[in-house]
């Protein structure tokens, strides 16, 4: 496992030599802006624009007085959120594949369901997610359930449309060799179109992991689910002029955990497909 | 002599309606044996990749009658009693090199114990048994070829089609791989059916050459390939077969001439 330890090491230096830029690029603006007087397009004072070792010392202030340390306060919110992310991936992922099959199987289903499906990428979450926060409600489902199916909307389109593309990209012949071993439509799909779909379908799944992270932060804003991200980022963007730094290290925290997720689903499909297969993205 | 393997009577086929009507075949009555090696040869658009698709029934005759081995197309696919090599090698890229022999053999349902044992025979007889544990990218285009043919013949199917299987190849490994072809037919007994646009090809395999032509497609010569069963590398320097090989040139030349009159 040489090979996967330099890799990991690989990525963790230029994840390093990112941040050193960034922060070298965040601590000369600040410095030149303040040296000539400019004030356009962002003002480089300490309200606006925290010292970047302010906002990596505010992670480990307590939250409040004589609490726990502020990272640990939002680590355990992104734990929460993450949980709701992740149950909302498994039921948009499960649903996009779903649909993925279905249109691929029959081609009236698609032409009928297809104009929905992209439409209700279009209505903006913040719209849905009040409704699905009263139905859920109403239904008596728990409110981080209530979350994940917000994570869930935003997480099944990316999913239906690629493995759609998958299950249909084996070539022509493929469907003929299939269709020459008198084989069922269940053993076309399971043995031929669903491992052609497998790199398009990760490639999608990765885009959703993200998704569904913004999914159930802006989720838990009109459930009212306290405990979560999406709450702590609301309350930080209220507190801003007092308390920048705290904003910043919190969307550090929610950044942090995107890439934690969609990490763990590089992890899955380098385990699972091989690197010929793969696609870029 | 037994009943043939693939008889067809009058048989035709067009794509499309209207204006997008085309005439793929038309009236072909061709007979083959059991054990036969027919090729069939012609310019493109002549319709022999439509006649192969006719026998394996990928695709329906819009006229005529076709029986393969004594059935019904449709039937005969039904009972998986042939096996089918495409020229690109259509190999399932995540599947092992044994895993895509095997293929058939699963959806066939093949005892579990069986499968491995008759992939790693047919393995054996392209003589690529060591390679079963290898992934088709790492394969020549040749081998990978190989892989298809042990494939096709991995469920021993009475009839082994084939569509331009060498055509992608050059021509030392083409060569190679006619010689491959033959020590199989000879050790499976196995009827083979064979589309080429290689004259040569066509001489040096077959025992029997049709000759095709465009617009529509069809049959416009029938060569019997009187060299001995046994071929190698004199039968290529044979004045004999040199003869058919000029012998299938010029009915391919009448086919071509026939047809611009028409």
């Amino acid at each position: 496992m040489g090979g996967a330890n330099r890799r990991v090491a690989r990525a963790g230096i230029s994840i390093l030599a990112v941040i050193v830029v960034f922060v070298l690029l965040w601590e000369g603006y600040k410095l030149i802006w303040t040296a000539m007087g400019w004030e356009n397009p962002v003002r480089p004072d300490d309200r606006t624009m925290p010292h970047t070792w302010d906002i990596f010392l505010a992670l480990f202030q307590p939250a409040q007085r004589n609490g726990p340390p502020f990272i640990l306060v939002e680590l355990r919110a992104a734990l929460m959120t993450l949980r709701e992310a992740f149950v909302g991936f498994l039921i948009g992922g499960a649903v996009g594949f779903g649909l993925g099959v279905l249109f691929v199987r029959s081609t009236i289903s698609e032409r009928a369901f297809m104009p929905y499906v992209v439409a209700s990428q279009t209505v903006p979450i913040i719209a849905i997610a009040p409704m699905v926060v009263v139905w859920g409600g109403r239904a008596n489902l728990p409110q981080w359930l209530s979350v994940s199916l917000i994570a869930a909307y935003l997480t099944f389109f990316p999913v239906a449309i690629n493995t759609l593309r998958g299950l249909r990209s084996p070539h022509p012949t493929s469907m003929e060799l299939m269709r020459s071993y008198a084989s069922t439509p269940s053993e076309v799909l399971w043995k031929l179109q669903v491992p052609a779909a497998m790199p398009y379908i990760f490639t999608a799944l990765k885009v959703s992991a993200a998704a569904s992270v913004i999914g159930a932060i802006v989720g838990e804003l009109p459930a009212g689910l306290r405990g979560g991200l999406g709450r702590d980022l609301l309350q930080f963007s209220q507190q801003f002029t007092a308390a920048p730094e705290k904003l910043f290290a919190a969307v550090l925290i929610a950044g942090l955990a995107g890439i934690a997720f969609v990490g763990l689903i590089t992890a899955l499909e380098h385990r699972w497909i091989g690197a010929n297969r793969r696609l870029a993205a | 002599m037994s009943a043939p393997v693939v008889e067809a009577r009058g048989l035709g086929k067009v794509f499309g309606t209207g204006e997008a009507e085309t005439e793929a075949l038309r009236g072909i009555d061709l007979e083959i044996a059991e054990g036969d090696f027919v090729s069939l040869i012609g310019p493109s658009g002549c319709g022999k990749s439509t006649l192969l698709r006719l026998i394996g029934d990928l695709v329906s005759p819009t006229t005529g009658t076709l029986v393969v081995n004594g059935k019904e197309p449709r039937q005969s696919r039904l009972d998986r009693d042939y096996g089918i090599v495409f020229q690109s090698a259509t190999l399932l890229d995540w599947r092992s090199v044994q895993k895509n022999v095997e293929l058939p053999l699963e959806i066939m349902d093949f005892p579990d114990a069986e499968r491995p044992t008759r992939a790693r025979e047919m393995l054996d007889l392209v003589q690529l048994a060591g390679f079963a544990d290898h992934h088709p990218w790492q394969l020549s285009g040749g081998m990978q070829q190989r892989v298809a043919i042990a494939r096709a013949l991995a469920f021993r199917p009475a009839l082994l089609l084939m569509d331009e299987p060498f055509g992608a190849l050059d021509e030392m490994t083409r060569e190679a791989m006619q010689q491959e072809v033959l020590r199989v037919w000879g050790e499976t007994g196995t009827s083979v059916v064979f589309v080429t646009h290689s004259i040569p090809e066509a001489v040096f395999l077959s025992t029997r050459v049709v000759v095709m032509s465009p617009r529509p497609g069809r049959i416009s010569d029938e060569i019997m390939v009187d060299l001995p069963p046994k071929r190698d590398l004199d039968t290529r320097e044979d004045p004999r077969y040199f003869e058919l090989v000029i012998e299938v040139r010029e009915a391919l030349r009448r086919g071509e001439s026939g047809s611009s009159g028409s």
